[in-house]
């Protein structure tokens, strides 16, 4: 992957900066020592790594505002991180870039039970944000897999989405209000604990924009109460289609459950291994959540029950317990661990219309056997969102370039079919390159334009979501202008 | 009146345009700019429905009216329940899809499924030099690129002209019912509310009518469930006052929806979006002549005497949130402005995308500023 060449100049004047820097931080708030600056050096992707030129730790907006309104004077690159667990390198450095981690920015400014938000900064972990509202029986209901690491800063720069988001939505459809800074330092406040900040959407425009438009440092976001209980039923199928199918008729029925996860063989047989779930072996299984009273559940899942006997399941288990419920997740969630005992494991997240589902899981064997390199899908089937998982050997030569071109013929299959690149995990410097397969010159530059309102000297994040090709002209201004 | 009749005509008539539009749907929300008029009707047709996959294609101009009746048919609608503007307005027509999501109409169940902007999927638009863009596209998630789509919702068309959506739909739940309690006044009612809001039992609207002095809370989903909620949140509200409960209340709120109370009634309208506990302490600072909440108290609507500046009474009294004059005589919308003015920062950034996404103006000018 490549990623632009470090400006000599920048690198030049790092003791410079890295002065101007500490003269209005705290003196802990600055990492430049090269063994320390390591640890920024990649997120989850990290195939990819890269020093920064320094790392900033702010603890309030007014540091992040000092920072970025010096690193704006300066021409330097400021690239925003979260807590680091993106999959697709959106925090990823360049040499010539400063870190500006929000780590440290993780206190609960203000919770309101009666107007159902809470207000973070935005270092905050996601699960933590439910944690602090637990005790009233609230929840905050994105919940990305990572959601014990991963930041809201992070949610917001990716709008993050979850298993159970076919029914709460994803970050944009929880986020109420933003404070962000912008690249010359400027501070804006946009909604609040009102619905619909007024004029133009920029709260909309801001959550997946990936750190390129503003820093956000505290976030208001939309808490729910905790429903009465929820529980899943596992069905299991001999085919994908009829699972499949199983899914579009669920849907059509009116029923809309809070997840349908859907694992195929390959995932089933690897979870199985690891967790010892007692899954059944087959070659696809759903894994259908309902929430609710106990009258309402029970409800709910007879007509789930109804139309999956309709489909001739070979496996059909409703759990009656906790415990048994626990287990039926115990496998999902622990996939990607199982993947990774395995082998190396890249995971795609190209999103697809529910009903392309047999032919783009049928295209996706046949390019496995190509590419001769094992696939296991499991994804969030009621929304279409899949995460196909290739597996690979990091230490055999070749073999990460050959998962990486296969992972590209796999996303180039969703968008063909009428989905996108990208459903929660955003498109960082990963699938940058093929974002021409989803749109045209025109409408990258529609999307271009947004960006050089918030950031006309393109010094946030600039290396990512775009191809560089089609940015290099931007990128270059900031460096012709010194 | 231009009406171009699909996509390739709108990008020319654009390109070659030499003086701005006033760019209307089914004209029905009364909310053009200076211009000559553009309309959207002759882009009209649903291109794509899947109910199994919950999505809907169809062409900025295509009529409500069809689109509802489509998806009827597969017992689908849309969850976001956009207002039907024709009776508060005084407007003959017919509403169409992208005016809908042009101007962000959102009702009463705003506060649990989501506004417009949360079911737009993708766009497809003409900016401001005539070139024909594509965002987002019709599947449930999508992070891929910056999300334009949101930024088109409620733009009024002051970024681009909508040439096509997509957007997501949902079932229509088996059962409705309403729970009614009986407040003293409208500080209870929030109250009441809220309790309603924060209880387990996915309330799908939350409004107080101040004339009724009745607070109604909505129930949706399958029979029995439905029946158990309202038995349940009778219960919890019972505190509140004398409640009573109605299964056929569909006209009640599409009666909330529309701001039936304000129809015929002379005098400006706003819709104001505040956070729900501060509406009783700015509701008599408004000095409306009716007022009628929804959204738990979040949003007000409120109708005055020509020429009243509500905003300067949120300001003053310290609310955060924001007033759009919906209705109101030329003259006073000249002097007033429709929509809040935003921070400077902010009202920069809105001048820049207008000026990158229409350079020249042409777009429903003085709408938005």
């Amino acid at each position: 992957m490549e990623m632009p060449a470090p400006d000599p100049a920048i690198l030049a004047r790092k003791a410079h900066l890295a002065a101007r820097l500490a003269a209005v931080l705290p003196q802990d708030a600055v990492i430049q020592d090269e063994m320390e600056t390591r640890a920024y050096e990649c997120d989850a992707l990290a195939a990819y790594r890269c020093p920064p030129l320094l790392a900033v730790l702010p603890r309030t907006t007014q540091e992040v505002s000092d920072i970025l309104r010096i690193c704006h004077e300066e021409g330097v690159p400021v690239v925003p991180r979260g807590a680091g667990t993106s999959l697709a390198g959106g925090a990823l450095p360049t040499a010539d870039s400063v870190i500006l981690g929000v780590a440290r920015m993780n206190e609960v400014l203000e919770t309101d039970y009666d107007n159902r938000v809470i207000r973070v900064q935005s270092g905050r972990t996601n699960l933590s944000v439910s944690g602090a509202v637990e005790e009233e029986e609230f929840f905050y209901a994105p919940d990305p897999s990572s959601q014990l690491a991963c930041a809201i800063a992070g949610n917001i720069a990716m709008n993050s989405g979850g298993a159970h988001c076919l029914k709460y939505g994803v970050t944009t459809n929880n986020l109420m209000g933003v404070t962000m800074v912008m690249m010359d330092g400027t501070v804006v406040e946009i909604g609040g604990a009102h619905l619909d900040a007024g004029g133009l959407d920029l709260l909309g425009v801001i959550c997946g924009s990936e750190g390129q438009l503003g820093v956000v440092t505290e976030a208001t976001l939309r808490i729910l109460r905790k429903p009465e209980g929820a529980r899943p039923v596992l069905i299991g199928y001999d085919s994908n289609e009829v699972a499949g199918a199983c899914v579009s008729d669920i849907i059509k029925a009116g029923i809309l459950p809070v997840a349908i996860e859907f694992m195929d063989r390959p995932c089933i047989e690897a979870c199985e291994a690891f967790a010892k779930a007692g899954y059944p072996m087959c070659e696809a299984l759903l894994i259908i959540e309902v929430e609710g009273s106990e009258a309402e559940i029970t409800h709910q899942l007879d007509l789930i029950i109804e139309i999956a006997r309709s489909h001739n399941p070979v496996e059909l288990r409703e759990a009656r317990d906790a415990d048994e419920a626990s287990r039926i997740w115990l496998g999902r969630k622990s996939a990607f661990g199982a993947m990774g005992q395995i082998n190396d494991y890249m995971c795609l997240d190209g999103t697809i219309p529910v009903g392309a589902l047999p032919q783009v899981l049928r295209r996706i064997g046949e390019l496995s056997d190509a590419f001769g390199l094992d696939v296991a899908n499991v994804f969030h089937a009621g929304d279409g969102n899949m995460h196909p998982l290739i597996l690979f050997d990091a230490n055999k030569p070749g073999d990460l370039e050959r998962c990486e071109a296969l992972g590209a013929e796999i996303l180039k299959l969703c968008v063909e079919v009428g989905g996108c690149l990208t459903g929660e995990h955003g498109v960082g410097i990963e699938k940058r390159d093929l974002m021409l397969h989803q749109y045209g010159p025109e409408d990258l530059e529609a999307q271009l334009l947004v960006k050089d309102v918030f950031d006309p000297k393109w010094l946030l994040n600039p290396a990512k979501v775009f191809p560089l090709s089609v940015t290099k002209a931007r990128r270059g201004q900031a460096l012709a202008a010194e | 009146m231009h009406s171009p009749k699909n996509e390739a005509e709108l990008a020319t008539l654009i390109a070659d345009a030499k003086a701005p539009f006033c760019i209307e749907g089914g004209g029905t929300r009364g909310c053009g700019g200076r211009g000559e008029r553009l309309s959207l009707r002759g882009l009209s047709g649903i291109e794509l429905y899947e109910p199994g996959s919950l999505t809907l294609v169809a062409r900025a101009g295509t009529p409500m009216a069809e689109i509802r009746a489509l998806l009827a048919s597969e017992g689908q609608r849309l969850a976001f329940e956009p207002m039907d503007a024709r009776g508060l307005c005084g407007t003959v027509g017919e509403p169409t899809i992208g005016g809908v999501f042009a101007t962000n109409s959102s009702g009463p169940r705003r506060i649990q499924g989501g506004a417009a902007r949360d079911y737009l999927l993708g766009v497809r638009f003409v900016d401001g030099i005539g070139q024909s863009v594509k965002n987002g596209g019709r599947v449930m998630k999508n992070v891929t690129g910056y999300d334009l789509v949101k930024l088109m919702a409620g733009a009024y068309g002051t970024l681009g002209v909508m040439s096509e959506v997509s957007l997501k739909v949902l079932p229509t739940p088996e059962a409705l019912a309403t729970v009614s309690v009986e407040v003293p006044d409208l500080t209870q009612a929030v109250r009441a509310m809220s309790a309603a809001l924060g209880s387990p039992y996915d309330v799908t609207g939350a409004a107080y009518d101040p004339v009724m002095s009745q607070v109604h809370i909505r129930l949706e989903g399958f029979a029995p469930s439905v029946s158990y909620r309202k038995e349940r949140l009778g219960a919890e509200l019972a505190g509140f006052g004398e409640i009573s409960s109605q299964e056929d209340s569909a006209v009640l709120w599409r009666g909330i929806r529309d701001v039936a109370g304000f129809h015929e009634r002379e005098g400006d309208v706003w819709r104001i979006s505040v956070k729900p506990s501060d509406a009783p302490a700015l509701a008599p600072l408004l000095e409306a002549e009716a007022l009628q909440f929804d959204w738990g108290g979040g949003l007000i609507w409120a109708l005055t005497a020509p020429g009243r500046d509500l905003r300067a009474r949120l300001a003053h009294a310290g609310v955060a949130g924001h007033a759009t004059l919906v209705r109101a005589a030329p003259e006073v919308i000249a002097t007033l402005d429709r929509f809040q003015p935003q921070a400077a920062p902010l009202a920069a950034i809105s001048e820049g995308l207008r000026r990158r996404f229409d350079p020249r103006g042409l777009f429903n000018p003085g709408l938005m500023g």
